[in-house]
C-alpha cells in the first residue's frame, strides 16, 4: 500500500514540475494566458457579458464602439462584445469535440495501419486517401447537409474530415517507431499486436499528436465557422464567430468593427493554441525534461 | 550430456530482395542443453542475429522467410506452433536481450513502468507485488538504489545500467533459455566485464541456458561452455570452449584465432584472413570459405562439406576431415 502511495507522489511531483517549467517559458505563459482567458470567458459568458447576445435593439443598430457598447453593435443592434463572448463557448466546444473525436479515432486508425502494415495498411490508408482527396470544406458541407443542418451534425462532419489528418501523421510515426528495438524487445517478450500498438506505438506518437491537434484546432474552428456561414452549422440567432464574420463581411467598409472583433477572437484563439502546443511539446518531451 | 533444450535442425532462412535472394542461413544444425551457455561467433553479417531471431520467429516477413528446417524447443517445433502459443513461449520460456541497450527500452515510459508491465503480464501478480519483484531483480543485477532507478526514464540511465535493466527484466520471467544478441558490444570494456559477470552469475545460478552471440572471441572464451563458429550463413565448427581455442580444426577458426593480437608475441602487422566476406546473394559454390581458405583441396569448390564429429563433441564442416574424420595435420598454429 505504501508503494502505491509513493507512485502517486511521483505523479504529483511530476505535475508540479510541469507547471514550474511552464511558468519559466515565456511563450508558454502567453499561450496559456490566452487560452485560459478564452476558457474563462466561455465558461462565465452568461454572467459577465454586459447584454443578452440575441436581444435585438433596432434603435442602436450598427453603432460604433463606445462606452455603452465597447465593440459596437450589429445590424440588429445586438451588442457585439456579448455575442463574441458567447461565441467563445460555441467555438471552443466545437474545437474540443471535433479534435477529441477525430484525434481519438484517427490515432488508433493510423497506429493500426502503420504497425500492422501490408494489406491492413493498404486498405486503411486508401480509404483515408479517398477522404483526403476532397477539399475538407466541401466534404464537410456535403456531410453536414446530408445529416441535417444543426451544430452537432456539423461537429460530426468536421470530425470525419479531420480523421485522416491524424491517421496519416500517426501512421508515419508508427512506421518509424515500429523499427525501434524496444518493439522487437516487446515482441520477444511475448507482447501481441494490440498490446504493442496501445502501449508502445501510440504513446510514442502522442507528442506529435498534441502539436497536430493544436494546429488543427484553428482549421477546425474555421471550417465549422464556414459551415455556419452557409447555414449548415450554428443556426441564425446563435452567436457563432464565423457566422458573425460572414454576415459582417458586407459591412466591413463602413462598419469595420462588425467583422473585426469576431475575427480578432478567432485569430487570438488560434495563435494561443499554437504557441501553447509548441511549448507543451518542449516541456513534455522526456528527453529534454531534465 | 544433459537434456537437450533447444534443437535447431537444418534451418534455412532467406531474404527476398530486389537484388536477389539472400541466403542468410543454410542448413544450420545447433543444439543447446539445459543450463549450458553456448557461444555463437562469426563476422558481421554472417547470420548470427538472423539465427537468434529465427528461434522466436522474429524475422520480418517480408522480406525474410524461414525456408526450411525445424526448431525444437522442449520437443515442440516452434516453427509450426500457433501464434498464440508462440507469444506464450516468448518471454515466459525464451527471452532475448538485444545489442543496443540504448534503444531496447521505450523512451516515453519510466523504467519501473516497463518492468512492472512485463512482470504483471507474465506472472499474473498485482502491481505492488510486481514492483517488489522488480526491485528484487534489480538488486540481483547489482543495481545501486533500485527504487530510484524504477522512477527514472531510460535516457537517464547509462548504457551499462540499461543493459542490466534489460537482463533483470528478461530474467524476471524465469525463462529456460536466454538469447543474448551481442549484449555487450555497445558498452565500454569495464562495463562489459561487469555486465558479463552479472549475466553469467545469474544464469548459472538459475540454470538458464544461454545462446550468447558475439564477435568477440575474448568474451566467448570467458563465458561459454561450447562455441559454434559461423561463416557466411553456415556453421563451420562446434566445440567445447577450451578445445576450440587450443585445437581449432576449421581453417576459418584458425584464421580467426590467429588474427587476435597476442601479448606474448612480437608482431609488426596484424594477421588477417585474405579476401573478403562473400555476399550471400551469390555465395561461393561448395564450401563458402574455399576462396579464402589456405588449405583448399579438391572437392572444396563443388561439394558442401557436412558437419562431422572429429573428436567427441567437436564437429567440423570441412573436407579436410571428411567422413573418416582423419586429421588435417598441417601445423599452422604456433
Amino acid at each position: 500500500m505504501k508503494r502505491i502511495k509513493k507512485e502517486h507522489e511521483w505523479q504529483i511531483r511530476e505535475f508540479l514540475f510541469t507547471l514550474k517549467l511552464l511558468s519559466k517559458n515565456p511563450s508558454a505563459v502567453a499561450g496559456f494566458v490566452i487560452i485560459a482567458t478564452m476558457v474563462i470567458i466561455a465558461l462565465t459568458a452568461p454572467y459577465i457579458a454586459p447584454y443578452d447576445p440575441i436581444k435585438i435593439s433596432l434603435r442602436e443598430r450598427l453603432s460604433a464602439p463606445s462606452m455603452v457598447h465597447l465593440f459596437g453593435t450589429d445590424e440588429m443592434g445586438r451588442d457585439i462584445l456579448s455575442r463574441v463572448m458567447h461565441g467563445a463557448r460555441i467555438s471552443l466546444r466545437i474545437g474540443v469535440l471535433v479534435i477529441g473525436i477525430a484525434g481519438g479515432l484517427g490515432v488508433v486508425i493510423g497506429a493500426v495501419a502503420g504497425y500492422l502494415g501490408r494489406q491492413a495498411d493498404n486498405i486503411i490508408m486508401r480509404v483515408m486517401d479517398v477522404i483526403l482527396s476532397f477539399p475538407p470544406l466541401v466534404l464537410a458541407m456535403a456531410l453536414a447537409a446530408a445529416l441535417g443542418p444543426n451544430l452537432n451534425n456539423a461537429i460530426l462532419a468536421v470530425a470525419f474530415v479531420m480523421i485522416p489528418k491524424f491517421a496519416r501523421m500517426v501512421r508515419g510515426e508508427a512506421l518509424a517507431v515500429k523499427e525501434k528495438q524496444f518493439i522487437a524487445a516487446a515482441r520477444a517478450s511475448g507482447a501481441g499486436s494490440m498490446w504493442i500498438i496501445l502501449h508502445h506505438i501510440i504513446p510514442n506518437c502522442l507528442s506529435s499528436v498534441i502539436i497536430l491537434a493544436t494546429l488543427l484546432l484553428g482549421e477546425t474552428i474555421l471550417i465549422a465557422a464556414s459551415l455556419s456561414f452557409i447555414g449548415l452549422g450554428a443556426q441564425p440567432p446563435v452567436p457563432e464567430w464565423g457566422a458573425m464574420i460572414s454576415v459582417g463581411r458586407k459591412f466591413l467598409m463602413d462598419q469595420w468593427w462588425y467583422p473585426t472583433f469576431p475575427g480578432l477572437f478567432i485569430l487570438v484563439t488560434v495563435i494561443g493554441f499554437n504557441i501553447l502546443g509548441d511549448a507543451l511539446r518542449d516541456i513534455l518531451d522526456p528527453r529534454i525534461r531534465r | 550430456m544433459a537434456e537437450t533444450l533447444l534443437d535447431i535442425r537444418d534451418l534455412s532462412v532467406r531474404f527476398f530482395t530486389y537484388q536477389g535472394v539472400v541466403r542468410a542461413l543454410e542448413n544450420v544444425d545447433l543444439a543447446i542443453s539445459k543450463g549450458e551457455i553456448l557461444g555463437l561467433v562469426g563476422e558481421t553479417g554472417c547470420g548470427k542475429s538472423v539465427l537468434a531471431r529465427s528461434v522466436l520467429r522474429l524475422i520480418a516477413d517480408p522480406p525474410g522467410k524461414i525456408w526450411g528446417g525445424e526448431i525444437f524447443f522442449k520437443g515442440e517445433d516452434l516453427l509450426k506452433t500457433s501464434n498464440r502459443r508462440l507469444r506464450h513461449v516468448r518471454g515466459n520460456e525464451i527471452s532475448m536481450i538485444f545489442q543496443e541497450p540504448m534503444s531496447s527500452l521505450n523512451p516515453v515510459f519510466r523504467v519501473g513502468n516497463q518492468m512492472q508491465e512485463v512482470v504483471v503480464l507474465h506472472q499474473q501478480v498485482e502491481r505492488a507485488e510486481a514492483r517488489e519483484i522488480c526491485i528484487d531483480m534489480l538488486q540481483q543485477v547489482k543495481m545501486p538504489d533500485p527504487e530510484e532507478v524504477l522512477s527514472k526514464y531510460p535516457h537517464e540511465l547509462s548504457g551499462g545500467m540499461r543493459q542490466r535493466v534489460m537482463i533483470a527484466m528478461e530474467l524476471s520471467c524465469r525463462p529456460d533459455l536466454l538469447i543474448a544478441d551481442e549484449p555487450t558490444t555497445a558498452l565500454d570494456v569495464t562495463v562489459q566485464a561487469q555486465v558479463l559477470t552479472i549475466l553469467e552469475d545469474l544464469t548459472r545460478k538459475r540454470g538458464v541456458s544461454v545462446l550468447f552471440i558475439s564477435h568477440d572471441l575474448g568474451v566467448i572464451a570467458q563465458l561459454c561452455d561450447r562455441v559454434a563458429v559461423m561463416y557466411a550463413g553456415r556453421i563451420v565448427e562446434i566445440a567445447p570452449v577450451e578445445e576450440l581455442f587450443s585445437i581449432p580444426r576449421h581453417p576459418y577458426t584458425r584464421g580467426l584465432l590467429k588474427a587476435i593480437p597476442r601479448i606474448d608475441e612480437e608482431r609488426d602487422t596484424l594477421l588477417v584472413i585474405a579476401g573478403m566476406v562473400p555476399g550471400l546473394i551469390r555465395p561461393p559454390e561448395g564450401c563458402r570459405f574455399h576462396p579464402r581458405c589456405e588449405a583448399v583441396t579438391n572437392p572444396c569448390d563443388r561439394v558442401v562439406p557436412r558437419l562431422v564429429e572429429v573428436v567427441s563433441g567437436h564437429q567440423v564442416a570441412c573436407h579436410l576431415y571428411n567422413d573418416s574424420g582423419e586429421k588435417y595435420d598441417a601445423d599452422t598454429r604456433h
